[in-house]
């Protein structure tokens, strides 16, 4: 009778998670089309393929801080709530993300981490900030036009002569568009001369129209490159500074006499375009911190829970010794709490291992190498590129890494079970 | 959790300030307090701020969107608009691969919730050699990620023509469904007071019987929670179904997936599939969830 009620679990489970055990050590054994026998090939490509190194090391990084940031993050949250009379409302807001999936929660953070700063809501925060503290260069696209005084010079631009006081001088450029140009630009106007001083005008050289306008000189329908910089330059040293009027002029003191005038780097920056964060260097971060909006409420739930049965009496008790808030958190709630931060940690490190689907959406096509993790390199080489064998390896690698957790879970069960 | 509350609130009439705290220390904590409300406020903004971004993304056209940051929404509402939802349920891809999401995860979860109540009772219940042996050796295959089934089982459905099937997906998760269906079954049934069962077994109630009209009626807490979490772990599920599944049998997640590649120019079926496909869990989250809420704890390796 009881073989009827446990038949049809039995046989599922056999075939669908036993078998396959067995089948995949005996895989991991064989070469890549399955006729061969291949040794320990498969498990050494483990740690000499450098798409395997990768998915291990980046492993290692998720591993170590996923779990323990969803966890500290939800350690916090659980405390903090139980001091707010809306808490409730404030955990399901956390937890939600729970519910959908993994796809879901890629496709939001692939929008959130988009780079344009007028898509990604992480980097239009992020030079939001940094814009109001670096000021933006005006003219990233500057640079000098035909016959123009002007060579390149660390990034800027530098006279090809020296010059004198009195003798106005022309910094022309061209390549600013007309849109991009500062608000406070005027009409561009030759400098005039200035006893002991050099004096000079900066400004687009450039006329709408073949032919129209001079070349060299500003012309009326041109404008000055109003906020330049000018730096005069001797011998490598900087001896004086300007910056240049709404209509491109500028004043150098006399101390500017014989030096070249150079227009530094500064002024051509690129603006700021915020943080590449699915590039190859932020990618995994970048992909934790997704993972840990996902499961910070799985940690916060849980230790609420536990945090429910911490005797009352013992934080008051330490309270009216007149321990600060601080010291109750530190010495009496996390001690007493020590067992179920240790369950919820070691569940996330269980999942942590075979993620897959976040990785696998939010890194996009050109850092996904850099991202790779064990469960993605198992199904891009078992799926994408023949090679079953080292698949398998992984396979059972990963459930080597998870062997410890089982035994774990039986013993504590077979205490149970006798009770 | 709201009873806890009223035992942390220090500033609350209660009059069991110690008389040994000054009106400063009383004034800090009402900072402090303060100081908290808006720290949980901010985080809480911060956790809604994607999902929100993805809801405001799946109203606007593609041009408002290469154009500006959806936050521009909030200064120019009338860019809101349905049209993508329109259009996507014009796409029979994507309908057709919703109906495939839920052609999956229903039996998937039935199958999952009356195979794992059998074999609970069984192992609560019933006697027979070796009970304990068995159930423990059920237990340990908890954690066994499902990645170490993907190759083998592909290459058995391969053999069995059920690969590319609905039928090979829903048997895989209900497979992988069974350890912790099985846990928590059996744990909920053992607690079922031994004499309600003896008392139908001398009115001459069989093992059937026995399970339908007694055990299964008094598991509908754990029924509820083991339904729910499987559910959503199926729906949820790209993994699996990206292995099993062909083209005419992919779930919706399958379905976007696809479209990933090209995030930029398709993000106008991206946006509103992703909130179509999460419609359903979310509605199932927040009407169920304490059962959602226990079968997590249950879930998790205590």
């Amino acid at each position: 009778m009881a073989a009827l009620f446990l038949l049809p679990a039995l046989v599922l489970l056999g075939a669908l998670v036993v078998y396959p055990i067995g089948y995949s050590l005996v895989r991991s054994f064989g070469n890549a089309s399955g006729d061969g026998f291949a040794g320990f090939d498969n498990y050494r490509a483990l740690f000499t393929d450098d798409g395997i190194r990768t998915a291990l090391k980046n492993n290692v990084l998720w591993v170590v801080f996923a779990p323990t940031v969803s966890t500290a993050l939800g350690l916090v949250f659980a405390v903090l709530t139980e001091r707010v009379r809306w808490g409730t409302a404030f955990k399901l807001v956390v937890f939600m993300p729970m519910a959908i999936s993994m796809l879901a929660a890629g496709i939001i953070f692939r929008l959130v981490y988009d780079q344009d700063p007028d898509k990604g809501v992480a980097n239009a925060v992020w030079v939001g900030v940094h814009d109001t503290f670096a000021q933006a260069s005006a003219f990233p696209k500057a640079h000098p036009g035909r016959d123009s005084p002007l060579r390149p010079d660390r990034g800027g631009f530098i006279t090809r002569t020296t010059v004198r006081a009195g003798q106005p001088v022309a910094l022309p450029l061209v390549g600013v568009a007309p849109d991009q140009l500062p608000d406070d630009a005027k009409k561009a106007v030759a400098a005039a001369p200035e006893p002991g001083k050099v004096t000079g005008t900066t400004w687009q050289d450039f006329t709408r129209g073949k032919g129209v306008g001079r070349l060299g000189a500003p012309d009326p329908s041109e404008v000055g490159y109003a906020g330049m910089r000018i730096e005069a330059v001797k011998d490598g040293t900087v001896v004086a500074t300007a910056e240049a009027a709404g209509d491109g002029t500028f004043v150098l003191p006399a101390a500017a006499d014989g030096a070249r005038l150079r227009l530094p780097a500064s002024n051509f920056r690129e603006p700021y375009n915020g943080v590449d964060w699915l590039g190859p260097a932020l990618v995994t971060p970048s992909i934790i911190g997704a993972y840990v909006w996902m499961w910070a409420g799985f940690a916060m739930v849980l230790i609420a829970a536990g945090l429910a049965g911490v005797p009352r009496e013992l934080l008051e008790a330490a309270r009216v010794d007149g321990a600060s808030e601080w010291q109750v958190f530190r010495k009496v709630t996390v001690p007493l709490l020590a067992p179920v931060l240790a369950v919820v940690v070691v569940t996330l490190m269980i999942n942590v291992l075979k993620v897959f689907d976040l990785v696998f959406i939010i890194a996009p096509g050109s850092s996904q190498d850099d991202a790779n993790v064990l469960a993605l390199e198992l199904y891009r080489k078992g799926f994408a590129e023949g090679q079953p064998g080292i698949a398998s390896a992984i396979s059972v690698f990963l459930l080597l890494l998870v062997i410890p957790v089982m035994l774990f879970n039986i013993r504590r069960l077979r205490r149970e079970v006798r009770r | 959790m709201t009873a806890t509350v009223g035992g942390v609130g220090k500033t609350g009439p209660s009059g069991a300030v110690p008389a040994g705290r000054s009106v400063a220390s009383r004034i800090a904590e009402r900072l402090s307090g303060g100081l908290v409300r808006v720290v949980l406020i901010l985080v809480g903004l911060f956790w809604l701020v994607p999902t929100i971004g993805l809801l405001v993304s799946s109203l606007r056209t593609p041009q408002d969107m290469s154009a500006s940051g959806w936050w521009s929404v909030f200064t120019e509402p009338s860019q809101l608009t349905v049209d993508s939802y329109r259009k996507l349920l014009e796409n029979s891809d994507i309908t057709d691969s919703l109906v495939n999401t839920v052609l999956i995860t229903v039996p998937a979860t039935l199958l999952v919730v009356v195979i794992g109540a059998l074999a609970g009772y069984a192992f609560a219940w019933m006697e027979f050699p070796g009970r304990d042996w068995w159930f423990l050796g059920v237990v340990s295959l908890l954690v066994v990620p499902v990645q170490v089934a993907l190759i083998p089982i592909a290459e058995l459905f391969g053999n069995i023509g059920l690969f590319g099937s609905i039928l090979g997906v829903i048997l895989f998760h209900t497979g992988f469904g069974l350890p912790f269906a099985v846990f928590l079954l059996r744990n909920f049934f053992a607690e079922i007071p031994r004499e309600l069962l003896e008392a139908a077994r001398l009115d001459g109630a069989g093992e059937l019987r026995l399970f339908a009209r007694v055990v299964m009626p008094l598991g509908g807490p754990a029924i509820a929670s083991l339904g729910i979490f499987q559910f959503l772990w199926v729906w949820n599920d790209m993994l699996v179904a990206l292995v099993f599944t062909k083209s005419g049998t992919q779930p919706v997640t399958v379905a976007l997936q696809t479209q990933v590649r090209q995030f930029g120019n398709n993000i106008d079926v991206l946006a509103p599939g992703a909130f179509i496909s999460m419609v359903i869990p979310l509605a199932v989250f927040f009407a169920f969830q304490k059962q959602f809420v226990s079968g997590v704890m249950a879930g998790a390796v205590k």
